[in-house]
């Protein structure tokens, strides 16, 4: 008995993949040991609220990972808001062109922060199709906002943006933050 | 109606109309200062051209002929008669400027607000002759073959 | 910067717009980032309490520059731009593109490439009307359609993976014909998705179409009669549901329209009940179409044979396909050199949307939801 519940504190507090920090059981309740980096940490990559922001042919891959066949509410981003208010993530599929660039900027600075950007598809990326000879396309959506995480395909599989979205809670999860980031840096 | 019969009924408004029969549809060649007479007539009961499905520009100063010449194209049909008829009209480059036709086809007002936008003809009397696809501060017209744009143009 | 800017700041300084500040009228803006408008339209509406005076659609954020960009590119490589235009029409443009080229180099198709062209155009068409059909439901409140359209999208996806390699923007047609041969098991999984579509559809006729909600917030909303649909340019289901007869497949038929039986859906009821009666008649159409085609694909060839660099001769050339929101246009201009001189396409939902402010005059906000879900607009087919 005594045997198998080791076990089971052992494997609570492996890797970031479970819930992070050691998880003890008292008679009378149970205590859990860990930071608060971590836990938050946790809390916010498996509840990333997206905004629906859809430009052009990647917006109709983004609604199918919304529908049932490749669900992406069981990741938590079930909630999609239409308010930038109320979102975290920012996915950003279609391509971004002089016209819209200042709406885009406008959308991102209405979020609150902590705030993730994913760029999906070839045209969010570096302009996609749209590079050569063209004069009113933004070669790639970091001329304008910064991205977390970019996802090549023209458009990407479902099960790509579903890989984008996991590798963004990972990205979370091990600790630094695009903000804690920025402030960590002037310290050392 | 075949090409024939809207040729017999164009010479008598239009005696100095030039006639081509290369593609598919009857082309004809109207000058500008006839241009407003001609497209009423269209729509009236002769002809019945109610629907106009394409309007565009062509800018012709790539080519060794035409190096001051932006041509207005226009597809008509009629949905009585079920023919087409596609009307081109010669404009100077340097100062491009012809009537509208968005009283008779509603569809013309934002046809020519993009042909404006996109290659600078003026439409006199149009009632909302602005920008369309551009921003409202964009310098030049970037559908004529001598706009260059080193900032946002990169050449293959 | 921006015109609607100068129209908000000078209605609030009371300046003499055209819009009488005193007389409690608004303006607002709806979109460019909107749940409900499809992709980036901007709308500028100017309100009187909840009814609707003006409507001002501003476009241009997709605008692409793809005219400009097809000026540069061969043959060959401008029909796979145009399948990022109206992207759930994408065999469908892609289609019209080629006809045109092959109209140029005088080609012959092969019947083999013809009947499967057809076929995934009328895939593509189910496709495509499934998602307005969710969308539209989903503007007006409902959610569940939304899921059991991209349902039945997704077994078509699959289908279009097999063959064609991609699920979107397939790149499958090519001046002579189809790029690569059908899968074996293609004939399998048409029958098996004509099979399950065919009670699917009542279904959906269960769910959306007899529903009283539905009916109240459609029918009798932004009517458009038969003569000015006809003025606007509108071509598709938008005029179609306003009585006029246009379907490029019956009217100017191409590749094997003209041996298939099957009816063009005409409405007279003018509004937006309408519009949607005549979709849904369509989607039974295409299945019609697909039953008479999947059993009798000829032998032979998949593409004529072609060189490899194209070279159209000097002249002008037009082709006109019925894409799922109506007549798409192709128009090449050729000085006889390896690319197009001038390209133009003529997109359906631009002269569809022009329609819009017509349309929703003197209606309230809700309507307008109900009125552009009823015509069914791509924005980066309008922008190009």
């Amino acid at each position: 008995m005594e045997h198998n519940k080791k076990k089971e504190i052992e494997t609570a507090s492996q890797g970031n993949e479970q819930f992070p920090g050691e998880v003890h059981d008292l008679p009378g309740g149970g205590v859990v040991i860990s930071s608060f980096n971590e836990i938050i940490n946790w809390a916010r990559s498996n509840s990333l609220w997206p905004l629906t922001f859809a430009t052009s042919c990647c917006g109709i891959e983004m609604m199918s990972v919304a529908s049932s066949k490749y669900d992406f509410s069981r990741f938590g981003f079930e909630v999609a808001r239409a308010t930038p208010r109320q979102a975290d993530v920012i996915i950003i599929a279609g391509t971004i062109v002089n016209k819209m660039a200042p709406v885009l900027k406008r959308l991102y600075d209405q979020m609150a922060d902590p705030k993730y950007v994913i760029a999906m598809g070839a045209c969010a990326i570096s302009g996609g199709p749209f590079f050569y000879n063209t004069y009113s396309v933004v070669k790639g959506a970091d001329h304008v906002i910064p991205v977390d995480v970019y996802i090549p395909g023209c458009p990407p599989r479902p099960e790509a943006l579903l890989h984008a979205l996991i590798t963004l809670q990972q990205k979370i999860k091990s600790g630094l933050t695009r903000e804690q980031i920025r402030v960590e840096k002037p310290q050392s | 109606m075949n090409n024939e019969e809207i040729k017999q009924h164009i010479i008598p408004i239009l005696p100095n109309a030039v006639f081509e029969e290369t593609g598919d549809w009857l082309q004809v060649q109207v000058e500008v200062s006839e241009w407003k007479q001609f497209t009423r007539w269209l729509k009236s009961e002769t002809l019945q051209m109610d629907f106009l499905f394409c309007l565009t520009c062509i800018d012709w100063s790539a080519t060794a002929t035409g190096k001051t010449l932006l041509t207005m194209v226009y597809h008509f049909t009629s949905t009585v008669f079920r023919h087409t008829l596609v009307v081109k009209v010669k404009l100077d480059r340097n100062n491009p400027e012809i009537e509208t036709v968005s009283d008779d086809w509603r569809t013309a007002d934002f046809h020519e607000r993009e042909v404006f936008d996109l290659f600078g003809v003026r439409f006199l009397h149009h009632p909302d002759l602005r920008r369309l696809v551009l921003t409202d501060d964009f310098e030049g017209h970037p559908l004529r073959k001598d706009f260059e744009d080193p900032v946002n143009m990169i050449k293959l | 910067m921006y015109r609607e800017t100068q129209i908000i700041k000078d209605t609030a300084n009371n300046y003499s717009t055209g819009v009488d500040a005193d007389a409690g009228e608004l303006v607002i803006n709806v979109g460019p980032q909107h749940p409900a408008t499809h992709g980036v339209l901007h709308l500028v509406i100017t309100l009187q309490g909840e009814t609707i005076q003006k409507v001002e659609p501003h476009l241009g954020y997709i605008h692409r520059s793809i005219e400009k960009m097809c000026e540069s590119l061969s043959y060959r490589q401008f029909i796979y731009v145009t399948s990022r235009m109206d992207y759930l029409s994408a065999h469908i443009n892609n289609h019209g593109c080629s006809m045109c080229v092959e109209k140029g180099l005088q080609l012959e198709v092969p019947p083999r490439a013809r009947v499967i062209r057809v076929l995934m155009d009328e895939l593509t068409r189910i496709a495509s009307h499934e998602l307005w059909w969710g969308a539209m439901a989903m503007d007006l409140g409902a959610f569940t359609p939304f899921f059991y359209a991209f349902r039945e999208r997704e077994a078509i996806n699959d289908i279009m993976e097999e063959t064609c390699g991609a699920r979107l923007t397939m790149n499958y047609m090519v001046p002579g014909g189809v790029m690569v041969d059908i899968h074996p098991n293609f004939h399998k999984r048409v029958k098996d998705f004509i099979q399950l579509f065919k009670s699917k559809i009542d279904e959906y006729d269960d769910l959306v179409t007899d529903n009283i909600i539905f009916k109240n917030r459609t029918q009798g909303v932004g009517v458009l009669s038969a003569a000015d649909a006809i003025s606007y340019g509108c071509t598709g289901p938008v005029a179609r549901g306003s009585g006029v007869s246009c379907d490029i497949r019956k009217l100017y038929p191409y590749e094997v329209y003209d041996k298939v039986s099957f009816d063009e859906i005409i409405e007279t009821g003018c509004d937006s009940y309408a519009r949607y009666l005549v979709r849904m008649k369509e989607l039974k159409q295409s299945v019609r179409i697909i039953e008479q085609l999947i059993d009798n694909i000829p032998e032979g060839d998949f593409q004529a044979k072609t060189k490899a660099v194209l070279k159209l001769p000097k002249g002008e050339f037009y082709t006109r396909v019925e894409t799922a929101r109506g007549e798409f246009g192709v128009y090449i201009v050729s000085e006889g050199g390896t690319t197009p001189y001038r390209i133009k396409f003529r997109s359906p939902g631009f002269s569809n949307l022009s329609a819009l402010e017509h349309m929703s005059r003197g209606s309230k906000i809700g309507d307008l939801m109900a009125i552009m879900g009823t015509l069914d607009l791509v924005i980066p087919d309008i922008d190009r």
